[in-house]
C-alpha cells in the first residue's frame, strides 16, 4: 500500500510532463490527459484514505523510501515519503478540488489556444503540491515549496503578453523567494542543530535544544510560511496573483499552496510548541493579517482581488489559530479544509461570472446578474454563506472554533485575539455581502466595452457549474460533519495533538456574538450598497477606503523602498563598477601604455641619435667607474 | 610513495592527447571543406567524451586518492616530472569538459563560418586569408586538451605550463570570433560602421582577458619557483611534484615559515582568483563574455574558469594548509562580496550575455565560499557547483546565443513577447534561467544548498547573507526573462524561427542532464564525496557537531 | 720617445672617429670613422702591450682587426643595398626601422 504513495505524485507528474513536451499533437486531447490524470490521483488518495481508516490511530502513519538524495558527510537527504492523517487531509484536497478544478477549467480555458500547456502547468503544480504535504523531510518539503512557487509563477503569467500578468508573476515569485530565504535557514539551523532535517527526528528532539534556537528556527519557518501564505509582510503579491486565470485563483490562491504556511507551522508544531516567543510573533502575524486583508477585500472593485484580500484574511485565521498550539491546530486544517471549499467555490463563481460579462471584474459594473446566472448565484451564494459563518454552513464551525480558541489563550492577549477575530468575523461578513449585492442584485450596471461589444450575461457550461454545484455541497456539508462527535479532530490528534482551551467566555456566548457581528457586517453592508444604486464609476472614498484600494500603501512602500531603492543600488554598482573596479586596471594599462609612448620617441631611427646615447652612456659609465676608483 | 603508478594503458595521458590531434588535424583540413573540418572536430571531441566517460568508469570512489597515475621525467635537473593523476573532483571535471565541448561545438556550428557575400566589395565584412572555420574548432579542441591536462597534472610545474598555455588559444577564440546576425539582418546594411566598433570592442575584451590573466599567472611563476626553491633547501632536492611535498609537509620534513607559507599561498591564489574570477578580479570576465560568441563565452565560464576553483582545491588547499585557514576569513567576505555585488549588477545589466557574465560572477562566488568553507557539505557542494554552473550556465548561454542570432542584438531592451513566436526557444531559455537561479528540483540547487549549509554549519552569519543571493538569482533571471520572452510581441521579432533540430540536440541533454542531477546526484556524490575528506583531512579540518545529537530513527518512528 | 704619448694620440683619433660618427650623414664616412675608431683603439692595445711587456694587448688587437674586416665586409653590403633602394647615402634617410 506504501508505495501508492509515490503514485499518487508521479501520475499529475506524468501528466505535466506529457502535456508540456508532447507539442501540439496533444492539443485536442491535452486537457483531458489532464484530468484524467489528476483524478487518478485522486483515486489513489481515497484508496489510501480508505486502507488508513482500516488502521488503528497511531499506525495511521505510512513511510515509502524510495532513494537517497543527497548523501554527503553528515547531511543525508532522502526522497521519502511521509503520510499521516495531516498529509492524508491535504492530500484529498489538493486532488479532490484540484480535479473539479481541471474539470471546471475545461470549460473555462475552452477558448484559449494554449490551454494543453495550462492543464501541463496545473498538473506540474498537483505534483509539486502534493511532494511538499508528502515529504517526510524538510528539504524534500522545500522541494515541493519552490515547486509549487513556480507552477504558481507560471500560471499567473499565464497571459503572459499582458505585461501585468508577467510584473504580477515575477512579482509573486520574488516575494516568495524572500519568504523561502527564511525556509531555508530554518532548514540550515535544524541541520547544525539536530544533525538532520527529517520531520520524525527534528520534532522528537525538539526537548533537549535550547529554546533561543527553537525561536530562531520557528521565526525563520514562519517567515516562510509568510511568503507562500500571503500573510503582513509578505502579502503583496496575492492580489496582484488574480491576474492568473480564474481556476488558477481559485485553486492555487486560495485553497491549496497559499496555505501552505498552515501546513508547514502545523507540522513543526513541536518547535512551535517548545517556543512560545515564535509563537506569539505567530499569532500576531496572523491577527494583523486577518485584519488587514479584511479591510482590502472591503475596498477593492475587482471581484478577484476583493476575494483575495478575503483569502489572506481567513488564512489570517488559520495561522492565527496554529500559533495557539494545540488548541488551534486541528482548527486551523479543520478551517483550511473547509475554506478550502467555500473559496474555491466562490472564486469558480466569479470565474463563472466573468465568463459571462467578457472577462469584466469591475463588480460596479455587475448588478441584478442572479436571474441571468442562477445556478451560479445559488452556489456562489451557499459559499457566501459559508464564508461569513451562517450558523449550520461549514464556515461557521471552523471559524467559530477559532475564535472560541482564540479566546481560550488565556489573559490580556486571548481578549486582545479574541476581540480581533470577533472583529473580522464582522467585516468578513461586510465585504463578502457588499460583493454579494454588488454583483447578483440591484440594478444592472453593465455597458458596451471599448469595442462597443454589449456583454450578454448567460449560465456557464456544465463543465463548470457541476464542479461549482459541488464545492457548494463541500461549502454547506463539510463543517458540520466534520464537527459531528468531533471527528476531525480525533482524526488529527495523533498528529497535532489536541487539547481543549479553558476560554474565559463560555462556548456559547461566542457563538452567539459571532453570530452577532456577522449580523452586524451583513446590515452595513446592505444599508451601504443594498438599499441605494451602486454607482458605476467608484466615489472618492474616505482615506481609509483610498489606502485600501491601493492596499493600505503597502505596495507604494515597496515600491519607493525596494524597487527605487533597489534601481538607485543595482544602477550606482554598475556605474562604480564601470569607474573604480574597472578603472583601477584600466587606468594601470593607460599609464603603462602612456609611458610607453613616452619612450618610443627616444626611438627616432636616427642612426646617429642611438650613437650619442650610446657614447654618453659609455662616458657615464667610464666617469662613474673613475668616480668609484677616486672614492 | 603510496600512489600506484599505472603500467598499463596511459588513459589519461590519451584523454587529454585526442583533443590535441583533433585540433592539429581540424587546423589542417583544406580551406574549402569547411564542414569537414566541423565534422572532425565533432568526432574527435566525441571521441575525447568516450574517453573521459572510461577515466569516470574505471574510477574506483573508494580507492587510492590519485588514480590512473602516470609518472614520467620531464626536466630531470629541475625535477619536473610528468605526472598524472585524478581523484574524484579531478574525475568529474574532466567529465564535464568533454562533454560541454561537443555541445559547444555544435552551438557553434556557424559561427565561424566566412561572412556571406563577404567577397562582394560593399559588405563590410573581412574578407579572411586564413581559414577562420577550421582554426575556431581547433582553437577549441586545443582549449579542451589543455583544460584537460590541467585537471590531471599532479605536478606543479606541469600545471603551470598548461595553465598558462590555455590563453593562447582562449586570446584568439574571444578576439577573432564575435556574434553576428542572421544574415538577413547583414543584408539590411545595418552591421557597417557597427561592425568595426565591434571588433574593436572585442580586442579590448581579448587583451583584457590575456593580460589580467597573465598578471596573475606571473605572480603565480614566482611562486612556483618560490616553492621549488624552498623545497630544494629542505629536501636536498628540489620537486614539484604535489604528492611528494603533501607527504613531505606531513612528515614534518618540509617545514615552511608562516610567512614563506603566507607568500606563496598568495601567489598561487592570486592566480586562481583572477582566473575564477573573485571579485575585485572580475571585470575580465563581463568584457569577454560579452564580445565572445556564445559558444566562447560558454567555454570560458563553464570550462576554462573552472581551473581556477579545482586549482584553489587542490594546490591552494593541500600545499598550504596552514596560509589556507589563515587566509579563509578574508576569502569568505570577498567571495561573499562577489555573491552580492555580481547579483545586483546583474540585475542593472542592459546586455544579455554580460547579465549572464555577471550571474556566473555571483556564482563563483558561491563555489569559492564552499571550498573555503572548510565542511564537508561546502566543499562537497563546490564540487557539485562547479559541474552544474557549467551545465546550467551553457544550457542558459547557449539558448541565449541562438536568441541573439536571430535578431543580431545583444540588448534586452531589443526583445520582447518571443514566448509567443518561439515558444520552445523561451521554454529552455526559462529552463536555463530556472536552473541557474537554483530551482529545486534542477541540479544547481542540489550543489547551492550543500554549500549554504556547509557554510552556515561554520559561519552562520556568513551563510545567512549568501542566502540573500538566491532572491536576487530569482530578480536577475525573471527580469531578464520578463523583458525578452513576455509581454507584446515586438516588431523585429516577429518572424524569428523557433529553435532548429541542430540546436535542439544541444539544449535538450543539457536540460535532462539537468533534471536528473537535480533528482538524483548520488552519483556524483558518491564520487566526489571521498576526495573531499581526503582534502579536508590534509587541511585538518573536521565538521561541526550538531548541538543535539539526533534521535535515532527507530525511536523517532515510534 | 714616451708611449705614453702614443696613448694620447690614441684618444686624439678615437675622439675624431667619435665626432666624425654623430656629425656626418654620409654612410661611408660615418663608415671610415668607425674605422678609425676601432684603429684608435688597436693603437692603445699595441702601446699597452708595450708598457706592460706582454703581448696580450697585440693578440686583441689581432682580434679587433678580423672583427673589424668583417664589419666592413657586412657594413658595406648594408650600405650599397640602401644605396641601390633609396638612392642615398645618408643614414638619416634609413629611418624606418623606428617603433
Amino acid at each position: 500500500m506504501e508505495n501508492l504513495i509515490g503514485l499518487l505524485i508521479a501520475a499529475p507528474l506524468l501528466g505535466a510532463a506529457v502535456l508540456l513536451c508532447g507539442g501540439r499533437r496533444l492539443d485536442r486531447v491535452g486537457h483531458w490527459i489532464g484530468c484524467v490524470l489528476a483524478g487518478a490521483s485522486f483515486v489513489i488518495g481515497v484508496v489510501l484514505f480508505a486502507h488508513m481508516l482500516a488502521l488503528g490511530g497511531e499506525e495511521r502513519t505510512l513511510r515509502e523510501h524510495l532513494f537517497s538524495w543527497v548523501p554527503v558527510g553528515g547531511f543525508q537527504a532522502d526522497v521519502a515519503f511521509q503520510l499521516d492523517q495531516l498529509s492524508m487531509t491535504f492530500v484529498l484536497l489538493i486532488t479532490g478540488v484540484g480535479t473539479l478544478i481541471h474539470v471546471y477549467s475545461t470549460g473555462y480555458m475552452e477558448h484559449d489556444e494554449r490551454r494543453r500547456r495550462f492543464f501541463g502547468y496545473l498538473n506540474l503544480f498537483l505534483a509539486a503540491m502534493l511532494l511538499l504535504v508528502l515529504a517526510d523531510n524538510y528539504l524534500l518539503l522545500y522541494v515541493g515549496w519552490e515547486g509549487v512557487g513556480l507552477a504558481s509563477y507560471l500560471l499567473i503569467g499565464f497571459w503572459q503578453h499582458k505585461p501585468s500578468a508577467a510584473t504580477a508573476a515575477k512579482k509573486a515569485f520574488i516575494v516568495n523567494r524572500v519568504g523561502d530565504m527564511g525556509l531555508s535557514i530554518a532548514i540550515m539551523l535544524m541541520f547544525t542543530t539536530f544533525g538532520t532535517f527529517a520531520f520524525g527526528p527534528v520534532l522528537a528532539s525538539t526537548d533537549r535544544a535550547s529554546e533561543g534556537v527553537l525561536t530562531a528556527i520557528g521565526l525563520t519557518l514562519l517567515l516562510g510560511a509568510c511568503g507562500k501564505s500571503a500573510q503582513v509582510p509578505l502579502q503583496s503579491w496575492l492580489g496582484d496573483a488574480m491576474e492568473g486565470p480564474t481556476p488558477v485563483s481559485a485553486l492555487i490562491h486560495a485553497a491549496t499552496m497559499v496555505t501552505a504556511g498552515v501546513y508547514l507551522i502545523t507540522r513543526s508544531g513541536a518547535i512551535f510548541n517548545a517556543s512560545p516567543d515564535a509563537q506569539l510573533v505567530v499569532v500576531v502575524v496572523g491577527a494583523v493579517t486577518l485584519l488587514f486583508g479584511a479591510i482590502v477585500g472591503c475596498a477593492k472593485d475587482d471581484i478577484k482581488k476583493a476575494l483575495a484580500g478575503s483569502t489572506m484574511s481567513q488564512i489570517g485565521y488559520m495561522i492565527l489559530a496554529a500559533g495557539l498550539g494545540p488548541i488551534g491546530y486541528a482548527f486551523a486544517i479543520m478551517h483550511l479544509v473547509t475554506h478550502g471549499f467555500f473559496k474555491a467555490g466562490l472564486f469558480l463563481g466569479a470565474g463563472s461570472v466573468m465568463h459571462g460579462m467578457n472577462d469584466e471584474v469591475d463588480m460596479r459594473k455587475y448588478g441584478g446578474l442572479r436571474t441571468y446566472m442562477p445556478i451560479t448565484f445559488v452556489t456562489f451564494g451557499l459559499g457566501y454563506l459559508a464564508i461569513i459563518g451562517f450558523p449550520g454552513l461549514s464556515g461557521f464551525f471552523s471559524k467559530d472554533k477559532i475564535i472560541e480558541a482564540a479566546f481560550a489563550k488565556g489573559g490580556t492577549e486571548g481578549w486582545i485575539l479574541g476581540g480581533v477575530a470577533l472583529l473580522g468575523a464582522a467585516i468578513t461578513a461586510y465585504y463578502m455581502t457588499r460583493v454579494m449585492i454588488m454583483t447578483f442584485f440591484g440594478e444592472k450596471r453593465w455597458q458596451p466595452d471599448a469595442e462597443g461589444n454589449e456583454p450578454h450575461p448567460h449560465e456557464s457550461p456544465k463543465s463548470m457549474t457541476i464542479p461549482m454545484i459541488v464545492l457548494a455541497f463541500g461549502s454547506v456539508f463539510a463543517g458540520g460533519l466534520f464537527s459531528l462527535n468531533e471527528a476531525f479532530v480525533k482524526w488529527l490528534e495523533p498528529v497535532t495533538s489536541f487539547e481543549h482551551g479553558h476560554s474565559p467566555l463560555s462556548a456559547g456566548a461566542v457563538t452567539g456574538a459571532t453570530v452577532a457581528v456577522m449580523v452586524i457586517g451583513v446590515a452595513l453592508a446592505w444599508a451601504q450598497y443594498g438599499r441605494r444604486p451602486v454607482p458605476v464609476a467608484a466615489p472618492r472614498g474616505s482615506l481609509l477606503t483610498r489606502a485600501a484600494r491601493r492596499d493600505l500603501l503597502q505596495d507604494d512602500f515597496n515600491h519607493v523602498v525596494l524597487v527605487r531603492g533597489g534601481e538607485h543600488l543595482t544602477r550606482s554598482l554598475v556605474y562604480l563598477d564601470h569607474t573604480v573596479v574597472d578603472g583601477v586596471v584600466n587606468g594601470t594599462a593607460a599609464s603603462v601604455g602612456g609611458l610607453s609612448g613616452r619612450l618610443r620617441k627616444v626611438q627616432n631611427g636616427y642612426a646617429r641619435s642611438y650613437a650619442v646615447s650610446m657614447f654618453g652612456g659609455a662616458a657615464v659609465l667610464i666617469a662613474a667607474t673613475l668616480l668609484m676608483r677616486a672614492v | 610513495m603510496s600512489q600506484v603508478v599505472n603500467a598499463g594503458f596511459p588513459l589519461l595521458t590519451a584523454t587529454a592527447a585526442v583533443p590535441a590531434l583533433g585540433a592539429v588535424a581540424t587546423a589542417a583540413v583544406p580551406a574549402a571543406r569547411r564542414t569537414a573540418a566541423k565534422w572532425l572536430a565533432l568526432a574527435f571531441s566525441l571521441a575525447t567524451l568516450a574517453l573521459a566517460l572510461v577515466v569516470l568508469v574505471r574510477f574506483e570512489p573508494g580507492g587510492e586518492q590519485y588514480q590512473m597515475a602516470e609518472s614520467h621525467a620531464w626536466i630531470a635537473d629541475f625535477g619536473v616530472r610528468y605526472e598524472l593523476g585524478v581523484d574524484g573532483i579531478a574525475v568529474a571535471l574532466i567529465a564535464l569538459t568533454a562533454l560541454l565541448i561537443p555541445f559547444i561545438i555544435l552551438a557553434g556550428w556557424h559561427d565561424a563560418d566566412p561572412l556571406a557575400g563577404s567577397d562582394s566589395g560593399s559588405d563590410a565584412g573581412r574578407s579572411y586569408s586564413w581559414r577562420p572555420t577550421q582554426g575556431f574548432f581547433a582553437l577549441i579542441l586545443m582549449v579542451e586538451a589543455m583544460v584537460v591536462i590541467s585537471f590531471e597534472a599532479t605536478d606543479v610545474f606541469l600545471f603551470y605550463v598548461f595553465f598558462e598555455a590555455m590563453l593562447i588559444p582562449m586570446y584568439f577564440l574571444i578576439g577573432g570570433f564575435g556574434d553576428r546576425a542572421a544574415p538577413a539582418q547583414f543584408a539590411a546594411g545595418t552591421a557597417g560602421g557597427g561592425d568595426e566598433a565591434a571588433a574593436t570592442q572585442r580586442s579590448y575584451a581579448a587583451v583584457k582577458f590575456l593580460l589580467y590573466n597573465l598578471a596573475g599567472g606571473l605572480i603565480m611563476l614566482a611562486a612556483v619557483i618560490g616553492l621549488y626553491a624552498v623545497t630544494a633547501d629542505d629536501l636536498g632536492q628540489g620537486t614539484f611534484s604535489l604528492q611528494q611535498i603533501v607527504q613531505a609537509r606531513a612528515s614534518g620534513d618540509l617545514d615552511l615559515a608562516t610567512g614563506t607559507e603566507r607568500l606563496l599561498f598568495l601567489g598561487f591564489f592570486f592566480a586562481f582568483a583572477v582566473k575564477a574570477p573573485l571579485w575585485p578580479l572580475h571585470t575580465w570576465l563581463p568584457n569577454a563574455m560579452g564580445e565572445s560568441t556564445a559558444p566562447v563565452a560558454v567555454l570560458i565560464t563553464a570550462v576554462v574558469d573552472k581551473v581556477g576553483t579545482f586549482a584553489m582545491l587542490r594546490f591552494c588547499l593541500q600545499l598550504f594548509p596552514e596560509a589556507s585557514k589563515w587566509a579563509t576569513p578574508a576569502i569568505l567576505v570577498l567571495s561573499l562580496i562577489s555573491i552580492v555585488y555580481g547579483a545586483l549588477l546583474a540585475v542593472g545589466q542592459r546586455d544579455i550575455k554580460r547579465l549572464v557574465a555577471y550571474a556566473s560572477i555571483s556564482h563563483f562566488g558561491f563555489i569559492i565560499l564552499g571550498i573555503f568553507a572548510m565542511t564537508t557539505q561546502g566543499q562537497g557542494g563546490a564540487t557539485l557547483y562547479m559541474v552544474n554552473h557549467g551545465i546550467s550556465t551553457a544550457a542558459l548561454m547557449l539558448v541565449a546565443g541562438f536568441l541573439i542570432s536571430r535578431r543580431g542584438s545583444r540588448l534586452i531592451a531589443d526583445y520582447g513577447g518571443v514566448q509567443k513566436v518561439a515558444p520552445v526557444l523561451a521554454g529552455t531559455f526559462l529552463i536555463g534561467g530556472l536552473a541557474t537561479l537554483s530551482l529545486p528540483g534542477l541540479a544547481p540547487f542540489v550543489s547551492e544548498f550543500l554549500v549554504l549549509v556547509g557554510t552556515f554549519s561554520r559561519y552562520p552569519v556568513i551563510g545567512i547573507i549568501a542566502t540573500f543571493g538566491i532572491v536576487l538569482a530569482a530578480l536577475y533571471v525573471l527580469v531578464l526573462y520578463q523583458r525578452t520572452m513576455t509581454g507584446p510581441v515586438k516588431d523585429e521579432v516577429r518572424h524569428m524561427p523557433d529553435l532548429r533540430i541542430r540546436e535542439l540536440v544541444v539544449v535538450a541533454p543539457l536540460i535532462a542532464l539537468l533534471l536528473f542531477l537535480g533528482v538524483y546526484p548520488k552519483p556524483l556524490t558518491d564520487i566526489v564525496n571521498p576526495a573531499v575528506d581526503h582534502t579536508l583531512s590534509v587541511v585538518d579540518r573536521h565538521d561541526p557537531k550538531s548541538d543535539v545529537e539526533p534521535v535515532r530513527e527507530t525511536e523517532a518512528a515510534k | 720617445m714616451n708611449p705614453v704619448n702614443y696613448l694620447y694620440l690614441s684618444a686624439l683619433l678615437f675622439s675624431i672617429g667619435a665626432a666624425g660618427v654623430l656629425i656626418r650623414r654620409n654612410a661611408i664616412v660615418v663608415f671610415m670613422c668607425v674605422e678609425l675608431m676601432l684603429n684608435a683603439c688597436n693603437l692603445a692595445f699595441v702601446t699597452f702591450s708595450r708598457l706592460h711587456g706582454n703581448l696580450d694587448g697585440q693578440i686583441i688587437a689581432f682580434f679587433t682587426m678580423v672583427v673589424a674586416a668583417a664589419e666592413v665586409v657586412v657594413g658595406l653590403a648594408i650600405i650599397v643595398t640602401i644605396f641601390r633602394s633609396r638612392h642615398s647615402a645618408s643614414v638619416d634617410d634609413a629611418s624606418l626601422m623606428k617603433l
